[in-house]
């Protein structure tokens, strides 16, 4: 089998996986980082984004193997010294969320948006989230705290 | 997913000679299709072989009046080109309205080219600007490209390195997506360049992306909506399913086509 050496969350990781390992398996069952969720397994809902070399990429739809030498930052990497980061406090703030399960996707997203967009819309959000499904909230509150997380990882309040 | 062995490439001669040398062997891009169809099984590669460890395979850029675009270049940044959104704003459009961020940040144009899904967004961009499509072995004009429904004129241990488009003078694609999947139920891409009009059609046709002479036609003698007034499409040739019948998707492709010259 072969071996796979990334960095996860800042940290060296390595593991033998088999080829056809999909990365969010070996996140969860081998680094046991169970924060990133299969949702659909179908590549549509989302649940399972982590950024791959600072990019949103569904990690159900890629393979372990492609991501050897990569840097991932999974939903675990986000808080620094026991601090939320300001998207994860702005989801608690504007509650942003009900049954949690699409939360740690829909937090990477977010990251992703405000990194590639700064501030953007709300009509601007909205379509950004194309590919994240929730099936409780509406996505009002997730919308909402995405505005405001965004204006905080932009040097707002 | 049944097992196959994995290799990574560093160059497009490596990866043409393993793919030479494993007749049942897949080549691996963006990965947006191809894994999902490893994962239900409706795919057995013996190898995959993965073109992201080859380097300048993603370059974008214009030489005189012709874009080129490297195959492993990702939706994402066709969308976000400068380039492309200087010399063909409505190919970086039809980018940006490809599956949702995620997906483009990984699939590429060479891996939708060389699938040619029916109801895929840059086959319909390549017919329709006169594209070339290069290969390690050869050009090929988008016009003997797609041959049929996830057909292409590709041989066997062939890969795309790029595609390269004319610059146009006008071009505009207009998609009416499925809500679902946003994949085009139909997109209609028109362009003209000199008195050349190309009118080509994705998500509708039986054997995929076509073009329609009737509506070049009548644009040529007057490039605007209106000339398409009263033009029909057979419906006999083109698809019907849950999701649209094909006399729907004939009445979608007046209607796209004519938003498309609206805004081109």
């Amino acid at each position: 089998m072969p071996t796979v050496a990334m960095t996860v969350n800042a940290k060296s990781v390595s593991g033998e996986v088999e080829t056809r390992t999909l990365l969010v398996e070996f996140v969860r069952d081998q680094l046991r980082l169970t924060g990133t969720h299969v949702g659909c397994d179908t590549s549509q809902c989302g649940a399972c984004v982590v950024h791959v070399d600072g990019r949103a990429v569904k990690s159900c739809t890629m393979l372990a193997v492609q991501c050897d030498g990569a840097s991932v930052t999974t939903i675990e990497g986000l808080a620094a010294n026991g601090e939320l980061h300001p998207m994860q406090a702005a989801f608690r703030e504007h509650h942003g969320l009900q049954c949690g399960f699409c939360t740690p996707g829909m937090i990477m997203s977010a990251v992703d948006i405000v990194n590639r967009l700064g501030v953007p819309s709300e009509e601007t959000i909205r379509e950004e989230l194309e590919g994240n499904i929730c099936r409780c909230t509406g996505y009002h509150n997730i919308v909402k705290a995405i505005g405001a997380g965004a204006r905080v990882m932009n040097g707002g309040t | 997913m049944y097992a196959f062995d994995y290799h990574r490439p560093s160059s497009v001669r490596q990866a043409a000679n393993m793919l030479k040398s494993n007749g049942e062997a897949k080549l691996l891009a963006g990965g947006q299709t191809l894994i999902p169809t490893l994962k239900q099984r409706l795919a057995a590669p013996e190898v995959l072989i993965d073109l992201n460890g080859v380097e300048g395979l993603d370059v974008i850029e214009l030489k005189g009046r012709t874009l080129h675009v490297g195959a492993m270049a990702r939706h994402a940044d066709v969308a976000n080109s400068e380039v492309v959104k200087e010399a063909i704003p409505a190919l970086a459009a039809l980018a940006e309205g490809i599956g949702d961020p995620h997906v483009r940040h990984c699939g590429t144009i060479g891996g939708s080219v060389a699938n040619n899904d029916p109801a895929a967004d840059y086959p319909a961009a390549l017919l329709a600007l006169g594209a070339t499509i290069h290969t390690n072995e050869r050009k090929i004009g988008a016009d003997e490209f797609f041959t049929g429904m996830f057909e292409t004129a590709l041989e066997d241990g062939e890969i795309i390195t790029k595609i390269t488009f004319p610059v146009p003078r006008r071009a505009a694609y207009s998609k009416f997506p499925n809500p679902a999947s946003r994949y085009a139920l139909v997109g209609v891409f028109v362009s003209k360049r000199g008195s050349e009009i190309r009118v080509a059609v994705t998500g509708a046709g039986a054997d995929g992306v076509f073009r329609l002479p009737g509506f070049e036609d009548a644009l040529s003698k007057r490039f605007a909506a209106k000339s398409l007034d009263g033009l029909t499409v057979d419906a006999d040739d083109l698809n019907g399913d849950i999701h649209a019948s094909a006399e729907y998707r004939a009445h979608l492709i007046g209607v796209m086509a004519k938003r498309a010259v609206a805004a081109a």
